[in-house]
């Protein structure tokens, strides 16, 4: 099982970016590593000066680099930056929108977790246009993992399976509406919120975080009582997706659990103190709402009965 | 312009025809369309009868096999594109790569339209869908303004339609997850978003607070009327301020618009409601008949004047004009 480190989602500082992927290159044991802005184009710019040193350095340390493409791309300036980054021919290109496969088609590419692959036909037709690696969506369960998984042998499929799970893209930017500003002249006031703002109902319940044009879920996604399974499943990634906390010892975790050396449940607890902000969910993975934790027996049974032809969820627990 | 407009129901068809539509959407009773609620959608029969009574009298049935088959299930969205073909279709709505694929496949004469699902925003999304699968038409999300459906329309070898009344996602469409996270259901593999049956009501402190799932999306002053709580229409807080955060609950009108987007050379205008009554749908479909008359014979065009009709019982034009930027 490979493990993946997906891009930053949030508007963080350029240098604290660029530190950032240099201590992954460094530290982190994982295999792959995507980079580039995908949710809103105005914060490119920011990073772009340190884009090419991040992407060497992170080469150099053996990590496969997949250049991720904007998500919602509508203004002429984004369509001439996802086409001119669809030309790049030393690392793979990661499609975030249709936009980007328009480019793409024949070369070999990576689909990433914004194109809508719910089902093996819509894998193999994606496979037979050149992609070779698919991060499927964050809201499918295992059910429909497995079939996937199944009917593209030839893909490496990918899992989200650490972070605040994206969950919609907007016109609309909510950090500027918020603040009473417009988008075209938003201040990048997102930047006051490197791990998404906190979005709470009326009665003060966490729900949601918000991220520019981005909504994401309150709860960090934890796959880490399914990662075996997900493997026997014929998943072939897992994505990591960064948060503010220490990323390099997240991806130790799954590394752990994935190679035997620990326990699902104490490392799962781990990983709690490593990113208190927010608990831990695996819901949708269970076929239930994205927001709820399935205990781990619960969903080890799970795991085991979606291998089967019928895939029932498991019992309200 | 054409004009497109709901059916939830072989009656709401009928009186969608009789009260001037081009056309009609609908889609078979199962998790295939995007408005799978109870009590609405059409039987093979009903379809069937629908389609002849539309034929008869000029007006065409298009056919919504819109949500994202499920892995491992297809056989259930390939039997609904090969039935819609049989009862005669006039086009089929779809999201799908894969059953595009499916339906370009086995049925290379049928016309296929593009669903806003698909979230094709930009000439290269469009140009995709075209090359591939031949698709006739496309629904432009709710994410561009006027200005951009203009360019995008001079720019792809489709007709383009548009959203001009009705729900309104703020949320680039077929790409959210917000009802998942809340109750497990999402429009892209259910067909809805934020479910009725996950909906409860309850008094505390002298207000009525909506629900969904395990969370609150509103709360309700006595005398204010309780919008459904769809979650991006609710109201949440901030460490920075509460409210609508995301969208009020208010509905799409673009009746003002008909002549910028006449100008754009848009093909069809389609009103949102399939889960809506009979009245809605004369209602609506009557009012954009007389605009369009008025936009024929260069006179003005007032507003729909449906404030009533509408979900939260006032309007926006949303993103088409640029205040979102």
């Amino acid at each position: 099982m490979q493990l993946t480190l997906g891009p930053v989602l949030f508007n963080w500082e350029a240098p604290v970016w660029r530190d950032f992927y240099f201590r992954i290159a460094d530290e982190a044991p994982v295999d792959v590593v995507a980079v580039g802005e995908v949710v809103c184009s105005k914060r490119l710019p920011f990073f772009a000066e340190h884009l090419p040193v991040v992407v060497e350095r992170l080469a150099q340390a053996g990590k496969t680099v997949l250049l991720s493409s904007l998500q919602l791309v509508t203004l002429e300036r984004e369509r001439r930056q996802t086409a001119g980054l669809a030309q790049s021919e030393d690392f793979l290109v990661e499609a975030n929108d249709i936009s980007c496969l328009h480019h793409l088609a024949g070369r070999p590419h990576a689909i990433g977790p914004f194109v809508n692959v719910y089902n093996e036909a819509t894998a193999a037709f994606l496979a037979s246009r050149g992609a070779r690696r698919i991060c499927l969506p964050p809201e499918l369960p295992l059910s429909s993992i497995a079939a996937i998984a199944k009917g593209v042998p030839d893909v490496d499929v990918e899992v989200f399976a650490f972070g605040r799970a994206p969950l919609a893209i907007s016109a609309r930017c909510y950090h500027a509406r918020l603040h009473k500003l417009t988008k075209d002249n938003c201040r990048f006031v997102c930047d006051r919120d490197p791990d998404g703002l906190p979005v709470e109902t009326l009665d003060g319940e966490p729900f949601l975080a918000m991220n520019g044009v981005q909504t994401l879920a309150h709860a960090c996604t934890n796959l880490l009582a399914e990662a075996v399974d997900l493997a026997s499943a014929g998943v072939r990634a897992l994505r990591l997706s960064p948060q503010r906390c220490d990323m390099a010892a997240v991806a130790r975790l799954f590394r752990d659990v994935l190679e035997g050396r620990r326990e699902a449940e104490p490392a799962s607890a781990d990983l709690a103190r490593l990113y208190p902000g927010a608990p831990l969910a695996n819901g949708f993975l269970h076929a239930r709402p994205g927001a709820e934790r399935v205990a781990m027996e619960e969903a080890t049974a799970f795991v085991v009965q979606g291998m089967g032809r019928r895939a029932a969820p498991p019992a309200a627990g | 312009m054409e004009l497109v407009c709901p059916a939830g129901t072989p009656a709401a068809l009928e009186v969608a025809v009789d009260a001037g539509a081009d056309a009609v959407y609908c889609g078979f009773r199962d998790e295939t369309n995007a408005r799978n609620f109870p009590g609405l959608n059409f039987s093979r029969e009903e379809m069937a009868a629908g389609i002849a009574y539309a034929h008869q009298r000029g007006a065409r049935v298009l056919v919504a096999i819109n949500t994202f088959p499920r892995a491992g299930a297809l056989a259930l969205w390939h039997r609904a594109v090969d039935d819609a073909v049989a009862a005669g279709a006039d086009a089929l709505i779809l999201a799908d790569a894969g059953l595009l694929a499916y339906a370009a496949e086995y049925h290379p004469h049928q016309r296929l339209h593009v669903s806003v699902q698909a979230a094709a925003a930009n000439p290269d999304a469009i140009g995709f869908y075209v090359e591939a699968f031949g698709v006739k038409r496309v629904v432009l999300p709710r994410v561009l303004t006027v200005p951009e459906v203009a360019a995008i329309t001079r720019a792809v070898p489709c007709e383009t339609e548009v959203f001009v009344f009705g729900g309104l996602c703020v949320m680039a469409e077929g790409r959210c997850s917000l009802s998942s996270y809340a109750t497990g259901q999402s429009p892209n593999m259910h067909g809805v978003c934020s479910p009725a049956s996950h909906v409860a009501y309850r008094e505390a402190r002298g207000r009525l607070v909506s629900r969904l799932g395990n969370f609150t999306i509103n709360a309700f002053a006595k005398g204010e009327s309780a919008a459904y709580p769809t979650l991006c229409k609710g109201r949440f807080a901030t460490r920075d301020g509460a409210g609508y955060l995301f969208e009020e609950p208010v509905s799409l009108d673009a009746a003002a618009l008909l002549p910028g987007l006449a100008a754009a050379g848009v093909t069809a205008l389609k009103i949102e409601g399939r889960q809506r009554g009979r009245a809605y749908i004369e209602g609506v479909v009557r009012a954009f008949r007389k605009a369009l008359a008025a936009l024929a014979a260069g006179r003005p065009i007032e507003g729909a004047g449906l404030g009533a009709l509408t979900e939260g019982q006032s309007t926006t034009t949303g993103a088409y004009r640029k205040v979102w930027r």
